[in-house]
């Protein structure tokens, strides 16, 4: 089996006179294997992908990203931290800025990872597709905006956004655009991981199968490995290899997701199963 | 003789806009029908100009008629508010998709429960307390003494959705109308309430139109479903009807989107 690029070791959170938000959390992200969070309201989910994005320190235990602790003040590493997961948010509303061009929103983790920038050009041992195209750091301004320009051109194209929605603000979409919109700003820098927060539940159905669609493509083509926190059972079961399931700051039950809901062993499991609503098959 | 009957209902915005297009059901005693669409089909509106709460500004032309037992025909649209407020609680009335703004922050649950209860049973002290008391026990909150006595923020959203429940039935409606009710709830919590609500309905003989953009939820409550899409009405059937053989390309695009995530549970190896 493969290293894990994200890994969760003991991980205990929690705030002051109060019970704790994650206890003893264990479990590994491995490439290519997407992963579900689930669980209810106040399971502790967002929280735990909070640490996994380095947005707020375990109180014990440790997040490690590729084997080793996350450390976010070195710089180098933040940066390379920050290349290989980047995430997306629920509410395609809030989460993009509405007085940005589209151009603009895409391209902002190029521009805050440095494209052009030392840290950059160092990295090129993972070059492939759209990364190949590091630029160093003595190319010129024009030849940098263009490099940028043609990556948001790609990463649009490859969530299905035409070219001309570069120049367009976000309030011109729908919910589904935007979170493509969204999407495509979270790939536009080549992550291997992206921790998605309940991705889909703000959008309507038919639209949530294509951006579901659209993420299982890129898992496919681009080797991109999802981490996804949802409370829909059936949407990560389309998407997802792993699973684990949260209750109350705890890991109650993990594994190959065919085996935790085709056969599962922990009573809140089974009521999360048993209370999915389902359609009336009417076949015999 | 329908519950309530609406004939060439349409919605205009302010700017003109038609929200709601020339819709037209009906709902019988009993009956139960889910108004099923994705944002933006008017469905939501079309409920508060069942109730006539539409925002100002909106004009609503077409006819909505409410008859419930023991009280006159009424038709709802252009009709004047004291009018209305008479038909409100008793002929219909709503629960909404969030109880965290349907109930009022600053007043105890008991009381909330307790106003409809006095207003329109006239019951007062001991009698109007032991009745909240036991509308909280109908909707299956336990210890409802304590619930009685909490600030909704106390409590917990699925207790919070029974509260609003047990205030829309407080005043023994004719027609329940339910936007979303679930919509806002962890799905164990979900299972519950819709089992509660479908035993209260169906022991109280009461009529229900439900609103969800879920058809697997839908699926579970009524047994009648309109499918709405832009403001108006695509196709409306049995459940089992619309989610086996759709005939619109629309109905058929919307229950293969349901579809797909309800085979993806069923792959699933033992």
């Amino acid at each position: 089996m493969s290293d894990p690029i994200l890994e969760a070791r003991d991980v205990h959170f929690g705030y002051r006179h109060a019970a704790p938000v994650l206890a003893g959390v264990s479990f590994a992200v491995r490439p290519g294997r997407s992963m579900a969070l689930v669980g209810e309201s106040g399971a502790g989910k967002t929280t735990l992908l909070r640490l996994l994005l380095g947005l707020a320190r375990p109180g014990s235990g440790a997040i490690l990203f590729d084997g080793r602790e996350l450390d976010l003040r070195d710089r180098a590493r933040r940066l390379e931290f920050r290349r290989g997961v980047q995430t997306v948010f629920q509410d395609p509303y809030s989460s993009l800025d509405p007085r940005q061009r589209v151009s603009r929103i895409v391209a902002e983790p190029l521009r805050s990872l440095g494209l052009g920038s030392a840290v950059a050009d160092r990295d090129t041992s993972r070059s492939s597709g759209l990364g190949s195209a590091i630029v160093g750091p003595d190319v010129s301004r024009t030849d940098r905006q263009a490099e940028i320009r043609r990556r948001v051109t790609a990463a649009l194209d490859s969530v299905g956004l035409p070219a001309d929605a570069a120049d367009r603000y976000p309030h011109e979409f729908s919910g589904g655009q935007r979170q493509r919109i969204a999407i495509a700003r979270a790939i536009v820098c080549e992550p291997r991981v992206l921790l998605a927060d309940e991705p889909v539940s703000a959008l309507d159905v038919t639209t949530r199968v294509r951006i579901v669609d659209l993420l299982a493509e890129l898992t496919r083509e681009r080797g991109l490995t999802v981490v996804m926190v949802s409370h829909d059972l059936g949407v990560v079961a389309t998407l997802c290899e792993d699973i684990a399931v949260l209750e109350r700051g705890r890991i109650v039950e993990r594994g190959a997701i065919d085996t935790v809901l085709g056969s599962p062993s922990h009573p809140y499991t089974r009521r999360l199963i048993a209370s999915a609503p389902r359609l009336p098959s009417g076949r015999s | 003789m329908s519950l309530l009957t609406v004939n060439g209902l349409s919605v205009h915005s302010p700017d003109g806009r038609a929200l709601v297009r020339d819709l037209s059901f009906s709902i019988g005693p009993g009956e139960r029908l889910g108004l099923i669409g994705e944002s933006g089909s008017g469905k939501s509106l079309t409920a508060l100009a069942i109730m006539g709460l539409l925002p100002a500004g909106m004009t609503v032309s077409g006819s909505v008629v409410l008859d419930a037992p023991g009280m006159p025909a009424t038709e709802v649209v252009g009709a004047p508010s004291r009018r209305l407020d008479r038909l409100r609680g008793r002929a219909a009335t709503t629960v909404f998709q969030e109880p965290l703004t349907a109930l009022d922050p600053l007043m105890r649950v008991g009381r909330q429960v307790a106003e409809p209860l006095r207003r329109w049973r006239g019951l007062r002290g001991a009698a109007l307390r032991e009745a909240t008391l036991s509308a909280l026990t109908e909707v299956r909150l336990s210890d409802p003494e304590r619930i009685a006595r909490a600030y909704p923020h106390e409590i917990s959203g699925g207790q919070r959705q029974r509260v609003a429940i047990a205030m829309a039935l407080a005043c023994e409606p004719a027609l329940l109308i339910a936007d979303e009710p679930t919509t806002a709830l962890d799905v164990s919590v979900q299972a519950d309430v819709l089992s509660l609500l479908a035993n209260l309905i169906a022991a109280r003989g009461m009529s229900l139109l439900f609103i969800t953009h879920d058809l697997a939820v839908v699926a579970g409550v009524t047994d009648r479903v309109l499918v709405m899409r832009d403001g108006t009405a695509v196709e409306s059937g049995t459940v089992l009807d619309i989610v086996t053989a759709p005939r619109e390309p629309y109905t058929r695009d919307l229950v293969d989107s349901a579809r797909t995530f309800d085979e993806a549970l069923n792959r699933r190896k033992p």
